[in-house]
This record gives structure tokens, sequence and C-alpha cells, in this order.
């Protein structure tokens, strides 16, 4: 059974359904399944629980679905990027839970790992460990944060091959991998298909076994949030 | 007179030891890069995945796939490593990192630290400010002394906390205040900022501190 698909739609084909949870990789707009999200758009689903470190920006990523009305509910933990996202949530369209972003990472890498919650400092005495169970270890308190799964996780990935096989980019890395692990069924687009044997087996960082499907997407388009630059000294300059 | 924001990323520059792993917020933290003492190593962490930040790129080489938790362009050093966020928020969480400089809304006279929200008007989320609080080793704030005219040093804070009793140190523009996270609150004032005196930073401070200037002298 291969696990390549020509194409994002058909990567998606008889997956999606409304109402159903869906994870994403990404930072910002660094590291995000692009692709994969346009195509979610086309398929018109609605009512979407969405498990994703941010929201995109407006037109752009996850903002793409928010703007379509096809999201329900966002499990981030950062949003301030987005104009639609805090009109939608104080209209009440939208729900939200914040989770720290360390745990939150924690979370997507339990639920892949079969763990169903652990404890963490973080949060505790804040709104976050409202309604959790608070214990003590070693004199220190910690909450208790359930681990995360989806129906469909989506990544997106530097290079990968047929077996599922990926690799990623810098800092494009992110929460791709936890990501990986934490779908019912996962998706990957990755920019650069090698053939078997091409990538080093050391190198790997996602195993092929969490990866269901894999599309090539050549080329993404890629944008900055934030551009940042030093001048060039010239080297002789006066 | 007070400090300028230089100043302030120049004084909590003073934080910072010869083989430190530190985590540096957005805003005026970022700029403490700029003031690492010459011969000092120190390596920044960025909790998106990445040991070992560079500064920002020259015009014309900004890599959308290289950026800092700020969402802002950055370059790799030589000995730069790259990891997944889960484990970036595992080396904060798990104790790894040395030292945090990040900005805050408030500070209470106990170490309590609010800089994520303001009911009905900011949700952005927190992002990963609360595992910053709550797992580095020493956490400084720096931060403007007052908001419009109302103190940021306060008995309580008013807004909703980003963690409890994190905070070590505060560098505002006015001065410098060491804070106990462990038994009795206490927050000591031990440097005034050029040209502030006494009576002016009392007047601007609504938790009680003690007056440890001249211990910091000696």
């Amino acid at each position: 059974m291969s696990k390549v698909y020509s194409g994002a739609s058909l990567a998606l084909a008889e997956l999606m359904r409304d109402d159903m949870t869906i994870m994403a990789g990404g930072f910002g707009l660094c590291g995000i399944p692009s692709a994969l999200i346009g195509a979610i758009k086309l398929t018109g689903v609605t009512g979407l629980t969405v498990i994703s470190n941010n929201c995109g920006v407006d037109g752009i990523g996850l903002g793409v679905l928010l703007e379509a009305g096809q999201i329900r509910k966002m499990i981030s933990s950062y949003v301030g990027e987005n104009k639609l996202f805090a009109e939608q949530y104080l209209s009440g369209k939208l729900e939200v839970e914040f989770s720290p972003q360390g745990t939150l990472a924690e979370r997507i890498r339990a639920g892949g790992a079969g763990i169903p919650a652990f404890f963490t400092k973080t949060g505790v005495g804040t709104i976050v460990a409202e309604g959790k169970e608070v214990r003590e270890f070693d004199g220190e308190s910690y909450v208790m944060e359930r681990g995360l799964t989806a129906d469909v996780a989506l990544v997106h990935a530097w290079k990968g091959d047929a077996e599922g096989n990926l690799i990623y980019r810098k800092t494009a890395r992110n929460f791709n991998p936890v990501v990986a692990t934490a779908g019912k069924v996962t998706v990957a687009e990755v920019e650069h298909m090698a053939e078997i044997g091409e990538l080093e087996s050391d190198q790997i960082h996602t195993p092929g076994i969490f990866v269901s499907r894999i599309v090539h997407v050549p080329n993404p388009v890629k944008h900055i949030e934030q551009v940042r630059t030093r001048k060039r000294e010239l080297a002789g300059a006066n | 007179m007070a400090w300028t924001r230089e100043q302030m990323a120049q004084r909590a520059a003073r934080e910072l030891r010869d083989g430190f792993y530190v985590n540096l917020g957005i805003g005026i933290p970022t700029m403490v890069a700029n003031y690492i003492p010459g011969g000092m190593s120190v390596c920044l962490q960025s909790e998106n995945g990445m040991l070992g930040v560079g500064p920002f790129p020259y015009e014309g080489e900004e890599d959308a796939d290289l950026i800092n938790a700020g969402k802002q362009t950055i370059t790799a050093l030589p000995m730069t490593s790259f990891f997944s966020s889960a484990d970036g928020f595992g080396m904060i969480r798990g104790g790894h990192i040395d030292l945090t400089i990040l900005g805050s809304m408030q500070v209470a006279r106990n170490g309590d630290l609010a800089n994520w929200t303001i009911p009905g008007k900011m949700i952005k989320g927190m992002g990963g400010a609360m595992d910053l609080v709550a797992g580095v080793k020493r956490v400084v704030v720096v931060m403007e002394h007052e908001a419009k005219g109302e103190p940021k040093l306060l008995e309580q804070c008013t807004l909703p906390l980003t963690g409890q009793r994190v905070a070590d140190m505060v560098i505002t523009d006015l001065g410098v205040f060491t804070v106990a996270r462990k038994g009795e609150a206490k927050l000591t004032l031990i440097a005034l900022a050029d040209g502030v005196t006494l009576d002016e930073i009392t007047a601007k401070t609504a938790a009680k501190f003690e007056n440890g200037l001249d211990r910091a002298a000696a």
C-alpha cells in the first residue's frame, strides 16, 4: 500500500468530516502545513477543533480556515497575530483553550506516546491550573495536564520518502515531530521527495511509522512574520 | 532622569555568567544580547527549537525556516543545534536553562508575576511565558517602573498570574530590586538608576520594600 499521494486534496481524501479534531505542526508561519490546510478549506468541513500552537495570520495558514468559519474551537498557546481570531472569539463563534506552549508541546508528545496525563509545574497557581488536579512531589506543586491526540494530524517537512520518513529543516521543525506522532492518521507534506535509501537513516527525525500519507509540495511559498536584518558592514568603506 | 532602554538592557547583562544558557524575551530583553561582555561565552536558547541563536541576518539573507521565539528572522552559529519545541521546553522545564530575562506587566512583592493577559482586553495567550518562569533556574524581569503613571511593582498582582513566586530580580528604569522566592515575601532595593532618588522610587512603588542600597554599595 503506497503512502504517496499526488496532491494535497487527494492526500486528505475520505479523511475529513465535520466536528473532527485536527492537529497542525508549525510555529507562527514557520513550518506550517500550508498546502494541506488549503486542501481542508476546499473540503468545506466545519465545526473543527484545531490543536496548533498558533492560528496563522489573517489569510495565511490556519487563518484561512478561521476566515471560512470552519473552526469551532482552538487549543493554542498564542493567537496574538490574528485579528479575525479576536473578533470571532469575542462574538462567541469561536471557543479557545489556552495551553502554555511547553505544556501544549508535552501534551501532544504524551498523546502520541500513549501517556494520558502528566504533571508539570508550569501554570501552578494560575488560571491554567483551575479545575485540574494539583499534586505535591518532593515538596513542590505540580498540575495534571492531559495528553492530546487528533483524528488527523498535519505536518510540514523538508524532506521525506515513500516510507514516510521525515527530515525537518532548522526551526521549521518546531511542533512538527510531536504532532506527527499524535494523529490517528498523520499526513505529511514535504518540499523534497527522496528515493528510498536516499535519506540518511541516522538523520531521520520522524520515522515512517507515524506517517500514513505523504504528499510532495515543491517550492512552497514561505512567509515571515517579523523580518529583522542587520546592515552589512562594507569592507573598506570610508 | 532614569535609565534608557539600552541602560536597562546593559544592567540586565550584568546578570550573565560565563557558560550560561540563557533565554531572552521580546523587547528590551532581546537587546541584552548586544551587551554580552567580551570573552564571556553565553549560549542563547530559543524555545521554539534552537540553541545558539546568532544575530539578525544581513538584508537579503533572511530564511523563513530560521526564526526565534519572537518570530523574528535570525541566523545560526557554528555551534547551533535545532530540536523540537517539546525538547526546547524540556530544557526549560527540566531546569537546564540558567537564566531567563523577560518583560512583565506587574510583579508583586512576593515574586508573583503577571505578563500574559488583561481580561477583556488582551486575549493573545501566554505562549511560553508560564513555562519559562516555572522552569528556568533564575528569572530576571526587565520592565518600565510604571505603566501610564500606574505602579507595576505591587503588594499583590491585580492581573491573572503567569507564575507564583517566580521573579528573582526586577530591573526597571528607576532601579534594581531583588526578590525572595522562598519564605517570607521580601523585596529589596539594591540599586538606583542615574539621577533617581530613594524618595522618587518609593513614591512610584506600590509594594513595600527594604532599602538594601548601603549593603549593595558596601
